[in-house]
C-alpha cells in the first residue's frame, strides 16, 4: 500500500526551544492514524508543518506526494482540515457554509450543488439547511464540518481534536463517519484526548517533549507496555 | 445540605437551557454534573453562583438563597469558570494577590489550602498568566478560586481539552481538597471522570436523567452488554446495524458494545450472521456496562 504521508527527521525550533525534535513516520493510504501527546508535547507544531502553514527548521516531509517546503499550496488543495476551534462560520447557514467551502476548494457550481444535496441527504439535514450554523448543537456542527472537509475528495483529512465535549452517542456517529471515509481510501490523521478513541485508530503515535516515544497499533502498544487500555499506555509514557 | 436545588428553570431566547432541575449536595461531597456540550452545565453553574437569575424555582448554597442572599454566596464560594478568566497581563503572583485582596484575606492566611497546588506553579510566579501553558493556567485558576477558603467550590469543566495525564493529576488534587471538608460541585463531559465522584447527575438537553452514586448507576443498566470484535471494524458496525435483533451497537475502544433486543441472545446465531457478512476473527464476550453505556442508554 502506498504511503501518503512520509516524514523524515522533521524538526522545528523556536529560538533555543525545540518544539518538534527529528520525528519520522509514514502513513498509508486509507489508514486511520492517531497522533497523541500531552498538552505542549509538540503536536500542533507538527501538524502545522504537515499541512503547509509552518516551515520546518530541518528534515523532510511529503504530504500526498507534495513537499512541505516548496509545494505548500498543492498540499492545501489535496488535504481536508477540521479542528474544534475552527470549523464552520456560525453566522452563515448550513447551505452557505457548504457553498463557501466548496468554492474555497475550487469546486464548480454544479459540483457544489450535487455535493450539497448529497451531504444534506446523508446527514439528514433537510430541516436545518437554511438555519445559521451557530444555532446548531456542537455535535451536528462537527459532523457537518467533517463532511465539508471531505467535499473536494482530499487524499488526507487532518482532524485536530474533532470530538472534544461532544456527547457520547454523537462522538460514536462521528467515528462511524471516519471509518467510512477511511474505508473509501481517505487517510485520516487525527488527534484526540479521548483514549478510547485512540483505540479506534489503526496505528497511533505518542509524542513526548517533541519526540515520538511510541508508534504502533493500539493492540501492540498495550502488549508492549503490559496494560489493558490505551489510557494506561498514555499515562506510562506521556510524562518523563 | 451544602447545595439544594429545587425545580430550577432557565430559558434563553428560544432554548430552554434548564428544565425543572432539582438535586442536593451534602456537605463535604464531591458531586459531578456529567453531560455533553450544550447540556446546560454552565447555565446551572451560573445560576448557583448568582451570576444568572433563574426564571423559576429556587436554590440555596451554604444555606444562602441564590436571589436574596447573593452577596453572602459570592463571599463564601469559589468558582472556576470553564473559560480561563484570570487577568492575562498580571503575573501568577499578582493574580493570586488580587483575588486574596478582593476577599480581604492574604496568600499567607490560607496558604495551607493551596500549598500543594501552588508549589507547582511557584517557579513561574513572575510570569504573566497569559503566557502560561494550559495545565498551569488551570492550576492558577484553582488557587485563585480557593484563596478565600470557600465552603463550596464550583468547577465548570476544569478538564475539558486537557490531556489524560494532567486530568489525572487534577483529580488527585480534588480528592485531596475534599479531605479538608470542602464541598465540590464539578462538571465534565468525560464519562470516565464520573467514577471519581461520590455521586453524579447525568444531564442532557437541560434535564437531569439520573442522580446516584457511580456504582448504583451502573446497576441500573438492565440489558446485557457484549464485547464484539472482528477483523474489520467498519464492516462489523455496518453488519450489526443491519442485524434485526440489534438494540444498540456502539464502538468502545477496540470492540463494539452490543446489546440485543431479546432477553436471551444466542451467541452462535449472531456469530454465524457476522460470518456470513464476510467477517473473520470474530470474538463475542459478555462484559460489564460502563458509565458511558449507561449514559447512552438513558440519553437515547
Amino acid at each position: 500500500m502506498e504511503n501518503v504521508i512520509e516524514v523524515n527527521n522533521l524538526t522545528k525550533t523556536f529560538g533555543a526551544f525545540t518544539a518538534v525534535d527529528a520525528i519520522s513516520f509514514q502513513v498509508k493510504k486509507g489508514e486511520i492514524f492517531g497522533f497523541l501527546g500531552a498538552n505542549g508535547a509538540g503536536k500542533t507544531t507538527a501538524i502545522k508543518m504537515l499541512i503547509g502553514i509552518t516551515t520546518p527548521t530541518s528534515g523532510d516531509a511529503t504530504i500526498a506526494g507534495f513537499n512541505v517546503y516548496t509545494q505548500t499550496e498543492s498540499i492545501k488543495r489535496n488535504i481536508g482540515y477540521m479542528s474544534q476551534k475552527f470549523a464552520l462560520y456560525d453566522d452563515l447557514t448550513v447551505k452557505e457554509n457548504i457553498t463557501f467551502f466548496g468554492g474555497i476548494y475550487g469546486l464548480n457550481r454544479n459540483t457544489i450543488k450535487t455535493k450539497t444535496r448529497e451531504l444534506i441527504d446523508e446527514l439528514k439535514l433537510e430541516q436545518v439547511t437554511n438555519q445559521l450554523v451557530g444555532s446548531l448543537p456542537l455535535g451536528w456542527k462537527q459532523k457537518i464540518s467533517f463532511s465539508v472537509a471531505l467535499l473536494h475528495r482530499p487524499k488526507i483529512v487532518f482532524l485536530d481534536e474533532p470530538t472534544g465535549g461532544v456527547d457520547p452517542i454523537t462522538r460514536r456517529q462521528f467515528w462511524e463517519m471516519i471509518y467510512k471515509a477511511a474505508n473509501q481510501g481517505t487517510t485520516i490523521f487525527v488527534t484526540t484526548h479521548y483514549m478510547d478513541e485512540a483505540e479506534y485508530c489503526d496505528r497511533v503515535c505518542i509524542m513526548v517533549d517533541g519526540q515520538i516515544e511510541a508508534l504502533d497499533a493500539p493492540k501492540n502498544l498495550k502488549k508492549t507496555f503490559e496494560v489493558d487500555s490505551m489510557n494506561e499506555v498514555f499515562l506510562k509514557l506521556a510524562r518523563r | 445540605m451544602s447545595i439544594s436545588v429545587n425545580k430550577i428553570n432557565k430559558s434563553y431566547k428560544n432554548v430552554q437551557a434548564l428544565k425543572d432541575i432539582s438535586f442536593d449536595v451534602k456537605p463535604g461531597e464531591l458531586f459531578g454534573i456529567i453531560g455533553p456540550d450544550g447540556a446546560g452545565k454552565t447555565t446551572l453553574f451560573r445560576v448557583l453562583t448568582t451570576l444568572l437569575i433563574p426564571d423559576s424555582g429556587n436554590a440555596t448554597v451554604s444555606n444562602f438563597d441564590i436571589i436574596t442572599d447573593f452577596k453572602s454566596i459570592r463571599n463564601s464560594v469559589g468558582y472556576m469558570p470553564g473559560k480561563f478568566s484570570l487577568y492575562q497581563d498580571l503575573t501568577v503572583e499578582e493574580n493570586l494577590n488580587f483575588f486574596a485582596n478582593i476577599f480581604k484575606t492574604s496568600i499567607q492566611e490560607n496558604y495551607d489550602l493551596i500549598k500543594d497546588i501552588y508549589v507547582q506553579i511557584e517557579p513561574f510566579k513572575n510570569r504573566r498568566a497569559g503566557k502560561l501553558s494550559g495545565g498551569m493556567k488551570q492550576k492558577l485558576a484553582l488557587c485563585c478560586a480557593l484563596i478565600h477558603k470557600p465552603t463550596v467550590l464550583f468547577l465548570d469543566e476544569p478538564t475539558t481539552g486537557v490531556d489524560p495525564v494532567s486530568r489525572k493529576e487534577f483529580w488527585n488534587m480534588l480528592k485531596r481538597l475534599q479531605l479538608t471538608g470542602l464541598t465540590i460541585l464539578v462538571s465534565t463531559p468525560y464519562m470516565d471522570e464520573a467514577a471519581l465522584c461520590d455521586r453524579i447527575a447525568f444531564i442532557q438537553n437541560g434535564s437531569i436523567l439520573e442522580i446516584d452514586t457511580p456504582n448504583a448507576i451502573l446497576n441500573h443498566f438492565s440489558k446485557k452488554i457484549y464485547n464484539i470484535s472482528a477483523d474489520n471494524m467498519y464492516q462489523l458496525i455496518e453488519s450489526l446495524k443491519a442485524y434485526e435483533h440489534t438494540y444498540s451497537a456502539y464502538p468502545f475502544g477496540e470492540c463494539i458494545h452490543y446489546s440485543d433486543k431479546r432477553t436471551d441472545l444466542k451467541i452462535n446465531e449472531l456469530y454465524e450472521f457476522l460470518k456470513l457478512k464476510g467477517l473473520d476473527h470474530i470474538i463475542i464476550d459478555q462484559t460489564k456496562p460502563s458509565i458511558e453505556d449507561t449514559f447512552m442508554a438513558l440519553a437515547n
